[in-house]
């Protein structure tokens, strides 16, 4: 290479180097204050804003969907595990909404500490099997195929 | 270092004609391996347990993901090549993946918002992960757009190029936005360091669709960068020489 | 057969994610195929 291409070589990497950097501290510094996500432990702490909308995420705990007979409205219960929090919700539901499923719901809190949502989303895990496989899991990691996916969080 | 086989490869009757030798080699397994793939998806595959046959929707969702952050950084290396050896096939390179990358970046967001609307319950989410593939959509579109705004094509191919590199930088957001910030998105499944958490059946299909996609996107790059060399050469004596050969 | 097409009630998804993607790639791989042909056949002509 000519010398005149070396430096411009460098200076082409000397910028891409320092863009991405500044990038990612912008990002980093950014992270905790543009998405209102709270997770059911820091909302239990009060440290969720009251006067704001904001986003809850967890799952919606086993046994705590709540609905009455010929109403849309429901009422479950999102955890992280640690502690949980009640969540109102008036209208249809995504199809993968399920027990044990991951959820995030947009709302805010009422005085009684009960999250009131506007919406709620379903999401997905990274885990794709046919449905003998998971049962073939839920009856046990000792199932060859079981195996496979032991190790996955 | 001897660099004469790098400068060969950027005479321009020299890659007009591996290049219409190798698009064969490209164009014909993507073919094949696009109809594997899109049999394999469609009817081989078993359903998700959670989603059915919804999930389907991965085996062109997914290839088209992959393939345009790939393509993204092609066109950044190709500019950045172009740059330093101011090399004119690198240029033309980089000018011609940005539509195709753009396409395929649109693809991908209109399939994804096609896959969440049943499965996660909204078209879209001001989320990382869907924001950041915006993000590509636009700087695809910049770079074009400022390409093009210099009435010297080499003056454009320069300035586009400092876009380019500067874009880079969001492909490893794109990729990172699940794990950095509570995205809607799922994370990765294939590309992360442990085994892959999918049933092998399923991701064979993927593999496949993902190859062809990388084949087909090679051949329509070469058969692009073909019609723009005889485009700018059109007065020089090795493209009327390619006329006179034509009877 | 149309247990296929119904895509256990997600078609109305899956399969439009599927046409976009065929017309897309197909349109995308014959247009610049076709331009280069009209182009060899322009040059021919030019030479006469």
């Amino acid at each position: 290479m000519t010398p005149a291409r070396k430096q411009r070589l460098a200076v082409v990497l000397l910028v891409v180097f320092g863009v991405g950097l500044a990038t990612l501290l912008a990002l980093r510094a950014f992270e905790g204050n543009i998405l209102f996500f709270f997770s059911p432990s820091q909302v239990a702490a009060g440290e969720a804003p009251l006067d704001r909308r904001f986003r809850i995420g967890g799952l919606v705990e086993e046994g705590s969907i709540h609905r009455n007979a010929g109403e849309l409205a429901v009422r479950f219960t999102v955890t992280d595990t640690a502690r949980s929090v009640t969540v109102l919700y008036d209208g249809l539901l995504p199809n993968l909404f399920r027990e044990g499923q991951g959820v995030v719901a947009h709302g805010r809190l009422n005085d009684d500490g009960v999250f009131v949502a506007d919406e709620v989303l379903a999401r997905h895990d990274e885990n794709y099997m046919p449905p003998e496989v998971h049962e073939a899991l839920k009856r046990g990691a000792e199932s060859p195929v079981g195996k496979h996916y032991e190790e996955q969080p | 270092m001897n660099w004469t086989w790098f400068h060969k490869l950027g005479s321009p009757p020299h890659f007009y004609r591996i290049a219409g030798a190798m698009i064969p080699w490209f164009g014909w397994p993507a073919a094949v391996l696009l109809f594997a793939g899109l049999y394999g998806g469609l009817w081989l595959a078993p359903p998700d347990y959670q989603m059915g046959d919804g999930f389907r929707i991965i085996y062109v969702h997914v290839p088209a993901a992959w393939l345009s952050m790939a393509a993204y950084v092609a066109l950044a290396v190709s500019a950045a090549v172009g740059l330093i050896w101011r090399m004119k096939l690198a240029e033309l390179a980089a000018r011609n993946i940005a539509p195709l990358g753009a396409a395929f970046t649109l693809l991908t967001l209109v399939t994804g918002s096609l896959w969440g609307r049943p499965m996660w319950g909204t078209w879209w989410e001001w989320d990382a992960r869907m924001t950041s593939e915006l993000v590509l959509l636009f700087l695809y579109l910049g770079y074009i757009a400022l390409h093009d705004a210099f009435p010297e094509r080499r003056t454009g191919a320069r300035a586009s190029a400092i876009l380019a590199l500067v874009g880079l930088v969001n492909i490893p957001i794109i990729h990172f936005s699940v794990e950095w910030w509570h995205s809607l998105h799922q994370g990765a499944t294939i590309t992360k360091l442990s085994a892959p958490s999918i049933a092998t059946e399923m991701l064979v299909p993927l593999l496949v669709m993902a190859l062809g996609f990388t084949a087909y996107f090679t051949a329509v790059v070469l058969v692009r960068l073909r019609v723009a060399l005889l485009e700018s050469e059109r007065d020089t004596a090795w493209v009327r020489a390619l006329g006179a050969d034509d009877v | 057969m149309s247990e296929f097409f119904a895509m256990d009630g997600y078609a109305l998804f899956v399969w439009p994610a599927y046409a976009v993607t065929v017309l897309l790639m197909a349109w995308a791989a014959i247009a610049p195929w076709l331009q280069h042909r009209r182009l060899r056949r322009a040059i021919r002509r030019g030479n006469r």
